[in-house]
């Protein structure tokens, strides 16, 4: 078993580097996603996902998937991101604070939110206590590699997604298209 | 690198994004909350991918296949938010109640008329 023999020389009282730099980046990604939900200003909510999704990006780095990392980069904070401060400012958002951002069942999700977050720990830890990755060897998310199996393995998946892409695109269109009612009532209205 | 680190930073992330989900009045902010979820099952697919060493790849591969998915949700998301903001006036999801079994028979009615009212003086303001 080359997980225990990996085991045997790890322990949690002398972290690596890696899981230094790793536990640091998740500690600003989470502190970011958490002012992400909670925050009262709507467009700061946008940009602190910025940093959580970049966070995330970093932490594909350190997991060596680096052509995921910059997938990530480049279509979360390069495009989803440009998206929804689009669609805020579309629907006239308030740029200051917002006092009603939250909902009345604040409590009642945070109450979920913590029971989920205790359970799901609680299971993960206990499940996976001896278990390391084995992070040297060859490259496991190199350009190189992710072309191969994509293209090699995962070509009819691929090709499905592309049509589900078009089929996302006419459907926007047709959901944010003026009808010729609408349009005609816009006319009189000016 | 030890397993559990992944594992409970994506467990985590994913109960922030419950929460926002949840907590959440305006609905752009629900969808960038839903993006917080999915990026959390990401991290577990990569990392998982990463140590059981998987000569596929299936956890890479699914990890960019859900994110041109969200790609296409968080498109369609808005497209269908904005259709909402221009029938309505507003995006809060907590006051689109027209299809909600109110307690009493009068409050699907209340609420209609209280649209109504809304939509009317929207129609004057646009008008002015």
């Amino acid at each position: 078993m080359s997980h225990l023999a990996a085991a045997a020389g790890q322990g949690f009282l002398s972290p690596t580097g890696v899981e230094i730099a790793f536990l640091l980046v998740g500690i600003a990604t989470l502190g970011a996603a958490v002012v992400t939900v909670t925050t009262k200003q709507l467009v700061h909510a946008a940009l602190w996902l910025v940093v959580a999704l970049g966070g995330l990006a970093v932490e594909y780095l350190l997991l060596t998937a680096e052509f995921i990392a910059w997938v990530q980069v480049l279509i979360y904070v390069g495009s989803v991101v440009v998206l929804l401060l689009f669609g805020l400012m579309l629907t006239r958002a308030p740029i200051g604070r917002s006092p009603d951002a939250d909902s009345g069942n604040r409590w009642a999700a945070l109450t979920v939110a913590v029971a989920a977050a205790a359970a799901l720990v609680w299971v993960v830890v206990d499940a996976f206590r001896t278990t390391w990755i084995d992070l040297d060897g060859p490259v496991q998310g190199s350009t190189k590699v992710s072309g191969e199996i994509l293209f090699q393995h995962w070509v009819l998946p691929f090709e499905a997604l592309s049509v589900l892409l078009l089929a996302a695109l006419v459907g926007a269109i047709v959901l944010s298209r003026k009808s010729d009612s609408d349009s005609a009532k816009d006319k009189e209205q000016r | 690198m030890h397993l559990a680190y992944p594992a409970v930073l994506a467990a985590l992330l994913f109960c922030t994004g419950l929460y926002g989900v949840l907590a959440r009045r305006n609905a752009i902010l629900v969808l960038m909350s839903v993006e917080l979820m999915l990026n959390a099952v990401n991290l577990n697919l990569v990392a998982f991918d990463v140590w059981l060493r998987d000569t596929l790849h299936s956890g890479q591969a699914l990890t960019l296949f859900t994110i041109a998915i969200a790609a296409a949700e968080i498109g369609i998301g808005l497209a269908i938010v904005l259709m909402v903001y221009r029938n309505r006036g507003s995006s809060d999801i907590d006051r689109l109640r027209d299809t909600a079994e109110g307690p009493d028979p009068a409050g699907p009615a209340g609420d209609e008329a209280s649209a109504m009212a809304q939509e009317a003086a929207q129609k004057t303001e646009a008008a002015a």
